[in-house]
């Protein structure tokens, strides 16, 4: 009932702010374009009067820092405004959207997890990538094991977590080591991204090869390596507006402050490269 | 268990058995307020499994468990599970009888921490097995730096992960089993010149045998479907640490479809370990 | 917090045979505090109501219930301290205990096993044992398979397959219907007569006390209240339970000479000359009711009274009377209807001073 009822507010409402839409649309173009301009804030803010209700963000685990930061932005730039997360693995996340969950965006991690929601035609506007992620090799603090390449890791004796293969991270690896000729057997395929920071965090293992973004959230409790076979194995991250959106002109101006450069700034600052 | 008004009737009914009993029983009646709600559970219970057969890739499935790596977890899955009961025994049963046969301060106190690992989420479980038994753990370090054994991404960490689990259901269903049986045939035994062990040995554990049988199968089963706890504490590697609850889960990130298959596979295999277990007992009852 | 009496020397003395015991028990409001003394070869019974402590000693005796006080010392040697699987001890429980997923056999075999025979040489001493109790065809029985008094008989036999100095018996009779108990008690009797140590058995029912023991023990609230024979207790009740079980009236008073002065108010003649404190008891079979006052008798004891209640007692009634002095009577049905005897109807009672019978308190 209160879905229908949304829905007719929304088709009211896109009549009244599609305008404000427009705006935000061509912002991004122009971002898009490489100008640096603060235009997606001005025109945020010109159309805040019309933005109200709350902003449902479907995010992969790996954003949760800087996309909770951002959504603070975002509710400060327009009162009345409220936008709700809800982070989780993009696999998992995709199947809940295409299974019915109410959602207003879909940030996912990989465009294989984001081609599930595409392939079933939930998606409102074209998937558009908004960053990047690199691998890099999570250490113990200090490096006691002295690693600095991919290489290293397949050092006997060296304790080594993975993803999955069938999780992002994991296929991304996987990509980084066939581009090296490495073979590495690890002790563990782990069952996302987090899982294996943790296990080098708690020192069970001795390195993981994870993103960026997650040695950059873990702190001084792991050190990361760079290597150079991350550059064949990066990672993009799209970012949607649904079909079913229930807040759909908020839920793009979202979507525009993610892909400003005031948002590129806070995603950068987490580690993760600009598209 | 066995009203009079049962035998009663049953004494006033010709035929055989069998056949009063059936009629006995619809006479007693069902009161719908129970009826229905009894059927609306089983129906809850029922519809998820319904669903994964209706949903089943049949036509694929063959393909999609000839991969050797379906057996590789599923051999594991009962090699582990079967451990970690055998442990649960092995620890379960006198921590029990602990619990059930002595008195001691505190000793509520210490059942309720015994049940703790059935509120705990399991992969909390897992990251507080870590933060004990792993490399760097509080009991782990000694493990490590003096047998050299380190349990994380190991077999036997599985089988720790899964115990950690699964020991709690035997401990509560045998403790019950425990309480209800009659303490004075220990007590006979030991005036028979039995030692408290000796008396329970001889007499108290064929006493209360279906009960742990009872606590055994729940521990295994419990220990069978171990996801979060294992993964955490064991991790993932084929043939080592990926149990079938692994397999299917990753599984799943990519093809949903294989994970149904694995999920057939687990399924068939515990309803027929369970199927056969409750049979053997039932008549040995 | 033992109370270890020291009057036994610690240099080798002659042991004493048999059971010498002070049994004391504390549990919060109850308190139980019981000497025992028994010789080899002594049946004793401990009766007493329910609740008496009749139990709880029997199970201070087996080593189940820790002493809080007294000693206990079998065949010389003390046992407080001794926990229950290394005393000499074989208990019969009241519903045998019998352990249910063995057999018979394997049942009496358990005792000689823990004693550390083999399994074939337990089995062949249970198999005696069985025998002896007429149960050779039973060997391989399940006890739910046994019948009430086959599973005395197992349970008897497996208590006395560990050769104990010290047999007890908790209620042995309590749990077998009356015609088994018949049969069962003259067998038990003859079993206890043959056994050679100490045996105590703990029972509510007088008569099982006075056909299997040779000494009664009654115990009251925790206490000893009286012992001796069975015949000297029948006679010479000393509590009005006692009096109860054995079917006697019994009072308290003073007496000087012929007469007892009771502590409540009348006075009874007696045969006896005595003084002081004493006990006067009367079965209910020397009353005589009269629906009028007698004339002309000669029965000193003479009390007015009121019919508080009748019941059939075997073929007699008994009659509860209450007034001058409460006692209860006996009289022959016809003797019941001629008297016109109703709850409430007002008699006179007599007794003839020869029948009552005057002892010491």
């Amino acid at each position: 009932m209160t879905r229908t009822e949304r829905r007719t507010r929304r088709a009211v409402q896109v009549t009244g702010a599609g305008f404000a839409a427009l705006l935000a649309l061509s912002a991004c173009s122009s971002d898009d374009s490489g100008g640096t301009s603060a235009k997606p804030d001005a025109s945020s803010s010109s159309a805040s009067p019309e933005l109200s209700g709350t902003v449902t963000v479907f995010a992969a685990a790996s954003l949760k820092e800087s996309f909770t930061s951002l959504g603070q932005e975002f509710e400060k730039a327009h009162p009345g405004t409220k936008v709700t997360f809800n982070f989780g693995g993009s696999d998992t996340l995709a199947a809940s959207i295409t299974g019915g969950a109410p959602a207003d965006v879909f940030a996912s991690a990989s465009p294989k997890t984001m081609a599930i929601v595409t392939d079933a035609k939930d998606n409102a506007t074209e998937p558009v990538t908004f960053a990047r992620n690199q691998l890099e090799i999570a250490t113990l603090p200090g490096n006691p094991d002295k690693v600095s390449s991919l290489e290293d890791l397949t050092k006997s004796g060296l304790k080594v977590v993975l993803c999955d293969k069938e999780v992002p991270c994991g296929a991304a690896a996987q990509k980084a080591l066939e581009a090296g000729s490495l073979e590495l057997t690890p002790v563990s395929y782990e069952q996302d991204v987090k899982a294996a920071l943790t296990k080098v965090e708690l020192k069970e293992a001795d390195a993981a090869v994870v993103y960026k973004t997650d040695v950059h959230a873990a702190g001084d409790k792991v050190e990361g390596v760079e290597f150079p076979e991350s550059a064949d194995a990066v990672n993009d991250y799209p970012i949607a507006l649904l079909k079913d959106a229930p807040n759909a002109e908020a839920a793009e101006a979202f979507i525009a402050l993610v892909r400003s450069a005031d948002g590129q700034k806070v995603l950068t600052a987490a580690g993760f490269l600009q598209p | 268990m066995t009203p009079p008004v049962k035998q009663a009737a049953a004494d006033t009914l010709e035929g055989g058995p069998r056949r009063a009993r059936v009629r006995v029983r619809v006479r007693t009646g069902i009161p719908l307020a129970l009826l229905l709600p009894a059927l609306l559970g089983l129906a809850f219970l029922l519809l998820p499994l319904v669903a994964l057969l209706v949903r089943a890739p049949w036509h694929t499935l063959p393909e999609q468990l000839t991969g050797a790596e379906v057996w590789q977890a599923l051999r594991l899955s009962l090699v582990c599970a079967t451990a970690a009961t055998a442990v649960s025994l092995v620890i379960g049963v006198p921590l029990a009888w602990l619990l059930a046969r002595t008195d001691f301060p505190g000793r509520g106190l210490v059942r309720a921490l015994v049940t703790l690992p059935l509120v705990l989420p399991p992969v909390v479980g897992g990251v507080a097995l870590l933060l004990a038994l792993g490399r760097n753990g509080v009991v782990g370090q000694w493990l490590d730096s003096w047998f050299g054994v380190t349990l994380p991404f190991t077999t036997a960490g599985v089988v720790v992960a899964e115990t950690f689990v699964a020991m709690p259901f035997l401990v509560i269903s045998v403790e019950g089993t425990l309480r209800a049986a009659d303490p004075r045939y220990e007590e006979a035994a030991t005036t028979l010149g039995a030692s408290r062990f000796t008396a329970f040995r001889r007499v108290t554990l064929p006493l209360i045998a279906p009960g742990i049988a009872a606590g055994a199968v729940l521990a295994w089963a419990r220990a069978l479907g171990e996801f979060g706890a294992t993964i955490t504490f064991a991790g993932n590697f084929p043939g080592r640490t990926q149990t079938m609850p692994l397999a299917v889960y990753l599984a799943l990130q990519s093809d949903p479809e294989a994970a149904i298959a694995l999920s057939l596979v687990l399924l068939a295999v515990s309803i027929a370990v369970l199927a056969g277990l409750r049979d053997r007992w039932m008549t040995a009852s | 917090m033992t109370t270890l009496r020291k009057d036994t020397p610690v240099s080798p003395a002659p042991p004493v045979e048999g059971l010498d015991a002070r049994l004391v028990v504390d549990r919060g409001a109850f308190r139980l505090d019981v000497a025992l003394t028994a010789a080899p070869g002594d049946v004793v019974a401990l009766l007493g109501p329910n609740g008496a402590g009749k139990t709880t000693a029997l199970r201070a005796l087996a080593g189940l219930v820790p002493l809080t006080g007294g000693h206990l010392r079998l065949d010389g040697t003390a046992l407080e301290r001794t926990p229950p699987e290394a005393r000499p001890v074989g208990v019969v429980f009241q519903d045998y205990l019998l352990f249910p997923h063995l057999s018979a056999l394997d049942n009496v075999a358990f005792g000689p096993r823990c004693h550390g025979a083999s399994k074939a040489q337990a089995r062949a001493v249970a198999a005696a044992w069985l025998d002896r109790m007429g149960l050779a065809a039973h060997t391989g029985a399940k006890p739910r398979r046994l019948s009430g008094g086959q599973a005395q008989r197992v349970a008897l036999a497996r208590a006395l397959a560990v050769h104990p100095r010290l047999l007890l018996l908790d209620e042995p009779l309590a749990a077998l219907d009356a015609r088994t108990r018949l049969e069962v008690r003259a067998q038990l009797r003859r079993h206890l007569a043959e056994f050679e140590a100490v045996a105590v058995l703990v029972t509510h029912d007088p008569l099982d006390a006075m056909v299997l023991a040779d000494r009664l023990v009654v115990v009251e609230e925790g206490r000893v209240v009286q012992e001796g024979g069975p015949a000297d207790i029948a006679r010479h009740p000393r509590t009005e339970y006692i009096a109860q079980l054995v079917g006697l009236n019994l009072y308290r008073g003073r007496a000087d000479g012929h007469a007892v002065r009771l502590d409540t108010g009348p006075a009874i003649t007696t045969t006896e000359i005595l003084t002081g404190p004493v006990f006067v008891a009367f079965p209910p079979s020397a009353v005589t009711l009269h629906r009028d006052r007698p004339t002309g008798s000669s029965a000193r004891n003479l009390w007015r009274c009121e019919v508080a209640g009748l019941e059939t007692h075997g073929d007699q009634i008994r009659a509860a009377l209450t007034g001058e002095l409460p006692l209860a009577a006996d009289l022959t049905t016809v003797a019941a209807a001629e008297l016109d005897l109703h709850p409430g109807a007002a008699v006179w009672a007599t007794v003839k001073a020869a029948q009552t019978h005057a002892y010491p308190a």
